[in-house]
């Protein structure tokens, strides 16, 4: 339960669902609160952090801005943003983003949903099943499209196995590329599994903290538990949920090893077109156009699940 | 006609911990018993094994007649307050009290009613579309008792309502809460730490220690004739006073021996053991006069705290200490000689070795 601060008083009520202008009068009253009792210290404190944000975040993201707006001469020009626009790569480098983000991401959050509450089942072993479903965790994302690509190739484990069971007679080619469609479904399972555990930790920590009192109300009322888990839990869990899409949606935008290892050249994605206007056709200004490119849509995608899963609620 | 019965209660905690140990209870229709004890009796485990979010390891409840032990809450006709709320934070004050109701696709149009009936009852009517954090902590409480009564439950249970509220809003509630419970005529279980909620409100009350049930009666029966000493020391404030007393027999005469003082009592009021008692008597059943007095005791006073209404005095009689309300203006200073007389018809006996109460035959 929050103590009532002198500060508070003076913000409006806030209104509903979304009071968003009333939380942040109230932060920064609190802040403005703080701030006259502690000095300079907190601003202090931040500084290394704040160093570090600058010089390794800040500092390259401005150069990649500018890099994206010069020609290869170092003069200020649009000509690297049309570049990337004209090429024949881009708008299936993006759609194959966009595709594997409204693919992957659904499929991960019912999965990791449903292993978080597994997890928080509390059964006999349930740290156990923890552990199992991090394992993935500590795979790079190179060696996880590696994996998968042992499994779907020609010769791989998936052939090995039907083959032995008898249910095929000769290896299946399931990365064709001729068939985007097959490599595409690869990905999206060697993503789900690669990276569903980090959506399950981060909705593990949001329901721990959901105090069982609320679920125990809930079943007091007669909520089956279909009606806890949309009611009560998803509700309460508002704030981890954002939390992950937006950070599941970014790293999606910068999907690239598995790409490369399940499709080689056969699918492109904008990173992949970032590495390879970089490396191969050696123009780092086009590739800086298409790292400003994802960091402009990670931005936007952030807004957009910031407007659409409100996490602020009034807690108690 | 929600009546409980408690068959042989038990739950175990770990290997060793009995929680609730084999409690039989009968609570009628109508009736609001209330479970008191200190923390770690086991009343709230009691409770919520009767609410269904806790399965005994032995014994059965049975409500109304139909045995529930094995119905999971949802299915038992019963409806909780707890103490910490646990209101919704993400739902309207509305949201919150029809919640129940639209688990079980009860009809909009019915909805709406009940809220808005439910919510005058508990004057919420105006904010009913506000969020929880936009409300005190007393109108919080109020949606959680709201969305429990809303149900027209069998049974209400109360897990310690007022706790969490400041002095004077836990006066006002305690008064409303009676008034709402007495209208509303549903058997309620209220579970305390408090002996003056417990006291105030309960038609009964149930006195737990260490998983046990150790007296069940009405509020004023337990405060006059409590079965043992540690009821006697819990309900009421202050505690029932205990003096080492002895009872001396010559023959067919008795004598009623505090220290040195002989205590006049009279025969029907005196238990028919002899040696050590324990005697117990209430502080308000003790009259003090500054002057000496034939057959009083003589005690010496040690602390005067004014309390308003009343004047509480610590005083030693020899080296026992004795707390006594007196009128609150009663000039006594600390340090001076008192003299005190118990009222013989008030008194209580207990075993000096088990503690239990000696009740007089005659």
């Amino acid at each position: 339960m929050r103590s009532t601060t002198g500060g508070r008083s003076s913000c409006p009520l806030p209104s509903a669902p979304f009071p968003l202008s009333s939380v942040i009068c109230r932060l920064t009253a609190e802040l403005t609160l703080k701030a006259h009792k502690l000095g300079w210290a907190p601003y202090l404190l931040l500084l290394p952090s704040l160093a570090f944000l600058a010089i390794f975040f800040a500092a390259p993201m401005i150069q990649a801005f500018g890099l994206a707006f010069q020609n290869g001469d170092g003069e200020w020009s649009t000509v690297s943003i049309r570049t990337m626009l004209d090429d024949a790569a881009f708008w299936r480098s993006l759609r194959t983003t966009l595709l594997l983000i409204v693919l992957v991401i659904p499929i991960q959050f019912t999965l990791a949903m449903t292993m978080a509450l597994v997890v928080n089942a509390k059964l006999k072993g349930s740290g156990l099943w923890l552990y199992i479903f991090a394992i993935p965790l500590g795979i790079s994302e190179l060696s996880a499209g590696i994996i998968w690509f042992a499994i779907f190739t020609e010769r791989g484990w998936l052939n090995s196995f039907l083959e032995g069971l008898g249910i095929v007679d000769r290896p299946i080619i399931f990365l064709n590329y001729q068939e985007p469609l097959l490599i595409l479904l690869a990905i999206v399972l060697a993503e789900a599994w690669r990276a569903t555990s980090i959506i399950m930790i981060i909705l593990v920590a949001g329901l721990q903290s959901i105090p069982k009192d609320y679920l125990e109300a809930a079943d007091m009322l007669g909520a089956t538990t279909w009606q806890k888990i949309w009611r009560v839990i998803l509700p309460l869990l508002r704030p981890s949920i954002q939390v992950a899409l937006i950070l599941r949606t970014i790293l999606a935008f910068q999907v690239f090893a598995t790409v490369i290892a399940l499709a080689g050249r056969g699918l492109t994605t904008l990173s992949a077109e970032s590495y390879r206007w970089y490396g191969d056709l050696q123009n780092s200004n086009v590739a800086a156009a298409y790292a400003s490119l994802i960091l402009l849509l990670s931005v936007i995608s952030t807004l957009f699940f910031l407007w659409l899963v409100p996490a602020n609620q009034d807690r108690v | 006609m929600a009546d409980i019965h408690l068959d042989a209660v038990t739950k175990i905690f770990g290997k060793q911990v009995r929680a609730v140990d084999r409690v039989e209870l009968t609570i009628a229709d109508q009736e609001f018993m209330v479970l008191l004890g200190p923390s770690g009796c086991g009343k709230t485990t009691l409770m919520r094994m009767i609410a269904g979010l806790e399965y005994p390891d032995g014994g059965r409840i049975r409500i109304g007649g139909r045995d529930v032990t094995d119905l999971p809450p949802r299915k038992r006709p019963i409806a909780m307050v707890f103490q910490s709320y646990a209101v919704f934070p993400h739902l309207t004050v509305a949201d919150n009290i029809s919640f129940g109701l639209r688990m079980r696709h009860t009809p909009k149009a019915d909805i709406r009613r009940r809220v808005e009936e439910v919510a005058g009852l508990v004057q919420l009517g105006p904010y009913l579309e506000r969020f929880p954090a936009q409300l005190s902590g007393g109108q919080r409480q109020r949606v959680a008792v709201a969305r429990a009564v809303v149900m027209e439950p069998d049974v209400l249970l109360m897990d310690e309502p007022l706790s969490n509220l400041d002095a004077l809003l836990r006066l006002t509630f305690r008064a409303e809460l009676k008034r709402l419970v007495a209208e509303l005529k549903t058997t309620t279980i209220y579970v305390t730490h408090d002996q003056v909620e417990a006291l105030s409100l309960g038609d009964r009350i149930a006195v737990m220690r260490e998983g046990r049930i150790i007296q069940v009666d009405a509020p004023m029966a337990v405060y006059d004739r409590p079965v043992n000493e540690f009821v006697g020391g819990f309900i009421g404030n202050p505690p029932m006073n205990y003096l080492r007393g002895r009872i001396e027999r010559d023959g067919g005469t008795a004598r009623v021996m505090i220290g040195e003082h002989a205590l006049p009592v009279p025969p029907e009021a005196r238990p028919d053991t002899a040696g050590d008692v324990l005697v117990g008597i209430r502080a308000e059943h003790v009259t003090a006069s500054d002057r000496a007095v034939a057959g009083a005791i003589e005690a010496r006073t040690e602390v005067v705290e004014p309390l308003g209404p009343q004047l509480l005095v610590t005083a030693l009689v020899g080296d026992q200490r004795i707390k006594l309300l007196t009128h609150p203006d009663f000039a006594i200073q600390p340090d001076q000689p008192i003299w005190l007389q118990p009222d013989p018809g008030k008194l209580r006996w207990f075993d000096t070795g088990t503690r239990e109460a000696i009740v007089p035959s005659v």
